[in-house]
């Protein structure tokens, strides 16, 4: 397995301090529930980050670091479904809830092959959630423009889940190396435009 | 200057390795952090350098006069064997008046500054020098709850130096770091076995085993995460800290369960690291809360 080099460390301290200060200061003024929603997402963010930091990407290997890092895409799109169309809350929580225990209970209980499936979806779902939200209220007027960051955040968080899906299944899109190497910048590069896009709503 | 730069090399071979550089500085922030956290105004700063001062020489002190006592068996334990007086770079004589002068300049600059912290820091000092080392550490697994309390008092001194008095508040960040401990010296207990074997020092894993310190582990992180709450809360923090706060004590004791569920030395090493990361930045944000 590759080991974690000085920059994937550098690039997981930024990413531990932006996801720190989202939950701090970027949550401010919101309702409780996409408060607490957001403050989950970004809090596995924040604490995988720090355990990969410490533990090396050998810490990937754990399925419940699959199971946890379900909750990013999951507790973020329900953080904007709250927000900006809460008539939806009661719904999008139920599947938040069978969702995340479907990853659990599927990760010790079948065959990896439908685990995997099971977990793409759930990624696949939360993640074109919170890709296409912020670029409809952006079109619909009710956020500024600069709101498609957080869809592109969104999109990143899509592309590295199923990169990592793909890879714990044993069918890995990229070589295991190229994904190890780009997930530090992949993990970065989806805060930052997670901070800035609310930064600018 | 020759003369001059001779000496500060002979001062940094010999005496500076017997201050445990990190554990003193952690310990040093949770005193400014208990200080910071009363609300003091944060240009006083005679009070600010005075606490850092006489703070940094006790625990220094502390820890100088711990390693002088334990010199016998560091030489012992290959984790401590080259350290300056296991390896005679610097003789026990010397090592216990350093530790000494150290220890009474900073007792006596604390008692200076205000009586009832100096009272505090004097008994960190005595509880960790003479009750856990000398008395208990080498009798009992149990000694590590007097190392833990005396662990608490620079918190709690640095709370009394700025609320002036002793507050629940300072009682509850106390407890804290008393809980606190278990994770810190428990998983290094685990990941050194062999050597505190080897040195006859009764140990948690060897008094009782792996598995049982892997539950007081995880028993300790969730009662300090509580604990820290709960002093957060008095303290005032902003509710986004205290959201910070929470997650990272979810990492804590994610990490505690894992290294109780699936044992190893890297979960155990890392629940070390992650322990101290997390005693770093629980106080940072008792600290800032102060500005």
């Amino acid at each position: 397995m590759r080991k974690i080099s000085i920059l994937d460390r550098i690039l997981l301290l930024v990413t531990v301090f932006l996801a720190a200060y989202q939950i701090s200061y970027g949550l401010n003024g919101l309702d409780p529930f996409p408060t607490w929603s957001y403050t989950v997402g970004f809090g596995v963010l924040l604490v995988a980050s720090l355990l990969l930091i410490i533990l090396g990407f050998e810490g990937l290997e754990s399925h419940i670091v699959v199971i946890i890092s379900t909750l990013i895409p999951l507790s973020i799109s329900l953080g904007l479904i709250t927000e900006h169309f809460s008539r939806f809350t009661s719904l999008y929580s139920a599947f938040f809830i069978v969702g995340f225990f479907s990853v659990a209970v599927t990760r010790y209980a079948v065959k990896e092959r439908t685990a995997t499936i099971i977990l793409s979806a759930i990624h696949g779902i939360a993640g074109v959630l919170i890709t296409l939200l912020p670029v409809i209220l952006c079109v619909t007027g009710d956020v500024s423009p600069g709101y498609i960051l957080v869809g592109l955040g969104g999109a990143l968080i899509g592309l590295g889940g199923l990169l990592l899906a793909f890879l714990k299944a044993g069918k890995p899109i990229l070589p295991r190396e190229t994904i190890l190497s780009v997930l530090p910048g992949l993990l970065l590069s989806m805060t930052a435009s997670y901070l800035i896009g609310f930064l600018l709503k | 200057m020759n003369i001059f730069s001779s000496r500060l090399r002979i001062i940094k071979r010999k005496y500076l390795p017997l201050i445990k550089s990190l554990q003193t500085a952690l310990l040093l922030i949770t005193g400014l952090a208990g200080y910071m956290s009363a609300r003091c105004p944060v240009h006083n700063i005679p009070t600010v350098l005075g606490l850092t001062g006489s703070l940094l020489l006790s625990i220094s002190g502390s820890t100088v006069l711990n390693m002088w006592y334990d010199r016998d068996i560091d030489a012992i334990m290959p984790r401590t064997s080259k350290r300056p007086l296991s390896t005679g770079e610097t003789k026990p004589k010397e090592a216990l008046t350093f530790g000494l002068i150290i220890s009474a300049t900073g007792i006596g600059w604390a008692l200076l500054l205000d009586p009832l912290y100096g009272v505090i820091v004097f008994a960190g000092l005595f509880f960790d020098v003479v009750v856990y080392t000398i008395w208990l550490k080498r009798r009992t697994a149990w000694s590590i709850v007097w190392g833990g309390i005396s662990g608490g008092m620079p918190v709690l001194a640095g709370r009394v130096l700025g609320a002036g008095q002793v507050d629940w508040v300072g009682i509850t960040l106390a407890l804290g770091v008393l809980f606190w401990i278990p994770t810190h010296i428990l998983t290094f207990s685990i990941r050194y076995h062999d050597d505190y074997q080897k040195a006859k020092v009764p140990t948690f894993p060897s008094t009782y085993s792996f598995q049982t310190t892997r539950l007081i582990i995880a028993i300790s992180s969730v009662l300090a995460t509580i604990t820290f709450g709960a002093a957060a809360y008095g303290v005032g923090l902003t509710w986004g800290f205290l959201r910070l706060l929470a997650v990272l004590s979810a990492g804590l004791f994610i990490l505690a369960v894992q290294s109780l569920r699936s044992p190893s030395e890297r979960i155990t090493f890392g629940l070390f690291k992650y322990a101290s990361l997390y005693m770093l930045s629980a106080m940072l944000l008792m600290f800032l809360t102060g500005f």
